[in-house]
């Protein structure tokens, strides 16, 4: 059987409905592949925003970060992690979800501090760390053993 | 014919019979066969915890004594099942303890268990002698302890990369003085941190477990313990060491090196966690009986990992991570003619660029090499069509072959094309191919080649690939061994998939995640295919509140008997109406 035999044959049978169903047809094809151009290549106008978007961002997404890609297990991806990384989970209160960061990626606290206002779209640690004596709050932390410490006293190394 | 001999007979000529695909073929010679074949089934295998109730199992099979089961979809492993899907062990647990109470073997994969199943599994049979919990995930060391405290006459503990809860305590020490039976240990995947009452624990239990033959331990166990857990196990034939490291001590290595010259049985070797490649020639010893070598966690050079290989001969399986380079690879080559398995893990898959010099080259070295090489599980940055001709050619004993090229849509590097004829050669050569993955920049070409020439194909995993649904219809339409089809990020839509509906009832499960199936194919689907539960999966929302046209995030597809499942989250939505109905 010839390709172009098969390709033919595609085109007049598959449709919206199953064999017997002849009411869709071509119509609802055509309508359909529209929108799905649509939803990828149309920035303003779209009928189902949340895929959009996601098809806008997986383009302009960093590659590494696509999810589950590369297809390397879960519990090996840990283990490369624990290697190369130091990933700490942050939580901030009022704030739905918790965020995690790359402690290796920051060369220092000042930032440390800077990440931490971009996740959590807030202000105001830096300049705490920065001019101590001036500000009405001071960025302290809990430590391992539960103590509550004042940030930069321990080098960062 | 059937009653010229006696059921016991019957029963008996069943009893040599153990393949399930033969054992089914008996049950459908008539009813009389039937009958005793299922009074007298031991073993049962469930591909699919969905597709078949717990109830229904019991009903057909009274009498089993080992039960294995999978729950999620394969794609789970890449984190693309969000958390609360399902694959809930505890109703088929609470079933058998019921129905089996002589139980023996309990194997799951990639299931949900809790503390409280595991703790309903070692009170519920009495003579319970193997758990397999590969992938799975929701206990922690408290259940683990229920099992060392109640299971008398346990043979087996395998917990192969499940995610385990480490609450401290030392659930080792509950493994009563009396237990003796422990013939396969394996906890690689616990804690990296352990305290002294959990080793020296270890030490006792492998201490007077004289049938101990594979044992797997965790990061936690420190080289230097590991020489005297040797001695104590001189039989092993599968090893799994801890830590592989330690400061550099002279005594430290001729002790672990004369331990392990007395283990002249072992034939398996695996865990070498934060490895010091000095202390590697601690095995030389053993080398040339090994058949087995996992490395994927050693991050060594490939010098060190070069020296150590060539001295195993007899190898057949090797797991390792492409800090092996093109290099070492071919040094496998030219050393290990035995190899039937390889595969090459990404010590940096995120990384913008290579790290190693692991390419194209390296694969097409070992296929040319070693003639029994069947099995290819291979990461890189980079390849050519012509190489992938000349594995084909090399190698037409193939059966399974995954490619994983890091960076999606990647052409050939030298032609700039698609990557279509290469796999279409892997495809028309390998006639036993059972099993394949794709990569790289591939358009509907390829799909025709698989439809046309994989006649035998099981399993075919696809990711940013094709054109549009003509790819998807070859493979539907073409692949007549086609059992479980996943798919991501490809351009698929509802033509190939309404077209094929029947075919999906042969298989056991299709997965298509971010493809352009529409929630009104998905309806259409279910509507029409009683014995196919369609599940969608979308975090977004019930998809009702989107046009009908509107592609789903993900379609998961497969055959049940059992009907809609009744343990959905809120985000997967099934396409049985009546079930909804019901429901709402």
């Amino acid at each position: 059987m010839s390709t172009r035999g098969v390709e033919a044959e595609i085109i007049t049978e598959l449709r919206l409905g199953l064999p017997g169903n002849s009411s869709s047809g071509e119509k609802n094809e055509k309508k359909k592949k529209r929108v799905f151009d649509e939803m990828v290549n149309d920035e303003g106008n779209s009928s189902c925003s949340g895929n959009e978007r996601k098809n806008e961002n997986t383009e302009k997404m960093n590659k590494a970060q696509v999810v589950g890609w590369p297809p390397v297990c879960s519990y090996r991806k840990k283990l490369i992690q624990r290697d190369n990384t130091m990933y700490v989970k942050i939580s901030m209160d009022g704030a739905p979800f918790l965020r995690k960061i790359d402690l290796g990626n920051h060369k220092g606290y000042p930032e440390l501090a800077l990440a931490f206002e971009k996740l959590f779209d807030c202000h105001g640690i830096r300049e705490a760390l920065k001019d101590a004596d001036n500000s009405e709050y001071i960025p302290i932390y809990e430590d391992k053993d539960g103590d509550w410490m004042l940030v930069g006293d321990v080098p960062w190394e | 014919m059937a009653h010229s001999f006696p059921e016991e007979v019957l029963e008996h000529v069943f009893s040599f019979i153990d393949s399930d695909k033969d054992r089914n073929a008996v049950s459908l010679v008539c009813k009389s066969w039937y009958e005793i074949e299922r009074w007298c089934r031991r073993k049962i295998f469930i591909g699919n915890c969905y597709a078949v109730t717990p109830r229904i199992m019991i009903r057909r099979f009274p009498e089993l004594r080992s039960v294995s089961l999978k729950g999620k979809p394969h794609f789970a492993d890449f984190d693309l099942v969000p958390e609360g899907w399902g694959g809930y062990v505890d109703p088929w647990v609470s079933a058998m303890g019921r129905a089996y109470p002589l139980l023996e073997e309990l194997r799951l994969k990639r299931m949900v268990v809790s503390d409280d199943t595991l703790e309903m599994v070692s009170k519920s049979f009495k003579n319970f002698k193997v758990l397999v919990l590969s992938s799975c995930e929701g206990f922690t060391t408290d259940g683990l302890a229920s099992i060392a405290a109640n299971c008398r006459n346990l043979r087996e503990l395998d917990l192969r990369e499940s995610d385990v809860e480490d609450l401290g305590g030392n659930w080792l020490s509950c493994f009563p003085e009396s237990c003796t039976s422990l013939v396969s240990l394996n906890i690689s995947c616990l804690g990296s941190e352990w305290s002294l009452r959990n080793l020296s624990a270890l030490e006792r239990l492998v201490g007077r477990s004289p049938n101990l033959r594979r044992l797997r331990m965790n990061r936690a166990v420190p080289l230097d313990k590991l020489a005297n857990l040797l001695r104590r196990a001189p039989y092993l034939v599968e090893l799994g060491t801890g830590a592989f490291s330690s400061e550099l001590h002279p005594d430290v290595f001729s002790n672990l090196s004369g331990a392990f010259s007395g283990c002249k049985e072992l034939r398996a070797l695996s865990g070498f966690w934060d490895v010091v490649p000095a202390y590697l020639p601690a095995v030389y010893t053993i080398c040339s009986g090994l058949t087995s070598l996992n490395l994927s966690y050693a991050a060594v050079q490939s010098s060190d990992l070069v020296k150590l290989i060539t001295q195993c001969q007899n190898l057949q399986r090797l797991w390792v991570l492409d800090y092996i380079e093109d290099s070492g690879l071919e040094a496998l080559a030219e050393s290990c003619k035995n190899l039937q398995e390889l595969r090459v893990f990404p010590s940096d898959p995120f990384a913008a660029e290579p790290n190693v010099t692991l390419t194209e080259q390296g694969l097409v070295a070992v296929s040319e090499g070693c003639p029994k090489l069947e099995s290819v599980l291979y990461f890189c940055r980079q390849f050519t069509n012509d190489a992938l001709f000349t594995i084909a050619k090399n190698r037409p004993s193939l059966t399974r072959f995954r490619l994983c090229i890091i960076e999606p849509r990647t052409p050939d590097y030298i032609t700039l094309e698609p990557l279509d004829a290469g796999f279409g050669a892997i495809v028309q050569n390998c006639k036993e191919l059972r099993r394949l993955s794709l990569s790289g920049l591939l358009t509907d070409r390829v799909f025709e080649h698989i439809g046309t020439h994989a006649k035998k194909l099981e399993m075919l995993s696809i990711a940013f690939a094709g054109d549009g649904d003509l790819g998807l219809h070859h493979v539907l339409s073409g692949c007549e061994s086609l059992r479980k089809l996943e798919i991501r990020d490809c351009p698929f839509g509802d033509k190939a998939l309404l077209a094929n509906a029947a075919k999906l009832e042969t298989m056991r499960s299709l997965w298509m995640s971010s493809c352009s199936v529409s929630f009104e194919a998905c309806k259409l689907l279910g509507q029409k295919m009683p014995r196919l539960n369609v599940e969608v999966i979308d975090e977004r929302g019930p998809p009702d509140s989107r046009p009908e046209s509107c592609p789903v995030n993900t379609v998961y597809i497969y055959r049940s008997i059992a009907g809609p499942r009744l343990d959905m989250p809120a985000f997967v939505w099934t396409m049985d109406e009546e079930l909804a109905l019901r429901l709402s």
